[in-house]
């Protein structure tokens, strides 16, 4: 399945915008309601191999709830996705066996507070995967150098900062090394020089051939980081495109806007 | 630099090479606070003193303490009632050692399954909502009675009629109920995205229940199962119903024989004295895990 990407590879580069045959995550259609509010109602995505796609929108747009529906946390009740060409949002698909390939950020980190970091990063690696202790472990302290934690890795979770936690659950997703990796405000708890270090974080993913999806209030993290951005706006994705065109020419009336007062706010 | 270890409550550690010296304000501060620590601990004293002295005062000039003090606090019955209690507690211990370790396993199991979803497994969960709904309800004496004096009615081959025995299992079918509840009570405590968390790690049902929830529930029910277990500790003298002689029973004979209440007394304090070092031992192991966590500790 995976075998076939490295051929597209050079052709995304060349022509970034020329829509990529096997996607890694492709939404139709998808429609998801809390009770009786629709929050998602019409949603298509696509997202090309080794790409970050960014979304966009107003608080309670309903960007968390789309991650969730494609990390299969939430059951969607129209529409289907695909993850490498494999309908996940098929009732018979091994739900665990699709998970394990889907890494997540928590908007709200959920480490497990009775863990240490590290066995916060082992505990899938060693349980799910099968890998023994000393590999998994080596390979944490490595991800967690990377990311400026390696003095923290014997500490609880509740002894970290903010943004300490926040690096901590990026580790822990990547240490499964999936093939789809879900951010969901990755930036929200950190300082400008933090923003600064995720974003190389994810640029050096990406150039490592990850594939990200992430949502996002930061726009300069977006414009800086995304081959796709996506504007989410009354249960829709209402604009799509590079982050020149959403962030320099919008074409769609409520983008503008809400880019507009983004600046106001001085956040981009 | 003593105080340094007691006050910095855990701030930035100290550092060998910080040529930090306190200041005076900080100095004289300790001072302060050491004085004022050295002046609490003389008033408790003190009033401590004082309230038991007055509570002394009034018992002993009570008008019917010279005969309350015959029949209650006699210790030349204290003398032979004390072995005696004690060579019955160990049958309290036992039972306490035993029914303990099969209400905790049995209990997890019956939490587990009524939490766990799935039409599956909707017999599994109807039978052990049941089995706490009934066996939480049913007050223990009765279940005692019917199990420790009914089954040996019925005379089944090859099911035992020791009373010790079938009194266990009683405290244990009792016991596991209500030790259920607070396990599950601490399950549904753990918030739905640990669970979500472990889950889209790839962790399946089980062992995100194993890794993720199971530990966090348990840590947090410590002090409500040590309370169960000492309620147990105390009504294991209740097997005595079918004859088998605990700390309670044996001072029982010797009052039914004397008509001097002091076995009883002995027989209290002697359970009293039993239930300390386990608040104490549960004390150390919550302090223990509390102190790993706050140290970072290695594993
Ligand atoms: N489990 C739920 N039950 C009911 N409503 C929910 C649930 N989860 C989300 N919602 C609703 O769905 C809407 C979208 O929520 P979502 O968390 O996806 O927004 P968001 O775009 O991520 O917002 P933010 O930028 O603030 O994180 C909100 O109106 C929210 O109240
Ligand atoms: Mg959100």
């Amino acid at each position: 399945m995976s075998g076939t990407t490295d051929g597209e590879t050079g052709r995304a580069a060349m022509e970034p915008a020329a829509p990529v045959p096997r996607p890694v995550l492709r939404m139709e259609a998808v429609r998801k309601s809390f009770g009786g509010s629709v929050v998602l109602r019409d949603v298509d995505l696509e997202v090309a191999p080794h790409t970050v796609t960014a979304l966009i929108g107003a608080s309670g747009s309903g960007k968390s709830t789309l991650l969730r529906c494609a990390n299969l946390l939430e059951e969607i009740d129209d529409g289907a996705i695909w993850l490498d060409d494999e309908e996940i949002t098929d009732p018979r698909a091994d739900q665990d066996a699709v998970r394990r390939r889907i890494g997540v950020v928590f908007q709200a980190y959920n480490l497990f507070p009775h863990m240490t970091v590290l066995e916060n990063i082992t505990l899938a690696p060693r349980r799910v995967h099968g890998t023994g202790r000393a590999e998994a472990e080596a390979r944490a302290r490595e991800l967690l150098d990377r990311l400026g934690l390696g003095a923290k890795a014997d500490e609880y979770p509740d002894r970290l900062s903010g943004g300490q936690q926040q690096r901590a659950a990026i580790v822990r997703a990547l240490a499964v090394r999936p093939r789809l990796l879900l951010l969901d405000e990755v930036t929200a708890a950190l300082d400008p020089e933090l923003v600064g270090e995720v974003l190389a974080v994810v640029r050096d993913l990406k150039e490592d051939g990850m594939t990200m999806v992430l949502a996002t209030h930061e726009m300069g993290f977006a414009r800086d980081v995304a081959d796709q951005v996506c504007f989410l706006d009354g249960g829709v994705v209402l604009e799509r495109g590079t982050a020149e065109e959403i962030f320099g020419e919008p074409r769609e009336e409520r983008t503008r806007r809400f880019l507009r007062r983004i600046v106001e706010a001085g956040r981009l | 630099m003593t105080f340094a270890k007691e006050e910095s409550g855990g701030a930035a550690e100290e550092d060998s090479h910080d040529p930090y010296v306190p200041s005076q304000r900080r100095i004289e501060r300790e001072r302060h606070k050491r004085s004022r620590a050295r002046r609490a601990t003389a008033i408790a004293a003190l009033s401590t003193l004082v309230t038991g002295v007055v509570l002394y005062l009034v018992v002993v000039n009570a008008p019917g303490w010279p005969r309350t003090k015959e029949t209650f606090f006699n210790a030349q019955y204290a003398r032979e009632a004390f072995p005696k209690v004690l060579e019955g507690l160990w049958l309290n211990v036992r039972l306490l050692l035993v029914c303990g370790a099969a209400v905790l396993a049995l209990g997890m199991l019956i939490a587990v399954a009524r939490t766990l979803r799935g039409p599956v497994f909707f017999p599994l969960r109807a039978l052990a909502a049941a089995y706490t709904d009934f066996f939480r309800g049913l007050p223990l004496i009765i279940n005692l009675m019917i199990v420790v004096l009914g089954v040996p009615a019925l005379r089944l081959q090859g099911i035992t009629v020791d009373p010790v025995l079938l009194g266990g299992t009683a405290l244990t079918l009792t016991y596991s109920a209500y030790v259920a509840e607070v396990f599950r009570a601490g399950i549904e405590s753990v918030h739905p995205s640990q669970r979500a968390a472990a889950r889209s790690l790839g962790l399946n049902n089980r062992q995100a229940l194993r890794y993720v929830v199971l530990p966090q529930a348990v840590r947090r029910q410590v002090p409500p199962l040590l309370n169960d277990l000492v309620s147990l500790q105390k009504d294991t003298g209740l097997v005595s119903i079918g004859g088998a002689v605990d700390a309670v029973r044996a001072a029982d004979i010797i009052v039914g024989r004397s008509l001097n209440y002091t076995p009883y007394i002995v027989a209290g304090l002697v359970f009293v004295a039993l239930t300390i070092p386990m608040t104490r031992f549960t004390d150390w192991v919550t302090a223990r895990m509390d102190r790993r966590r706050a140290q970072g500790g290695t594993i």
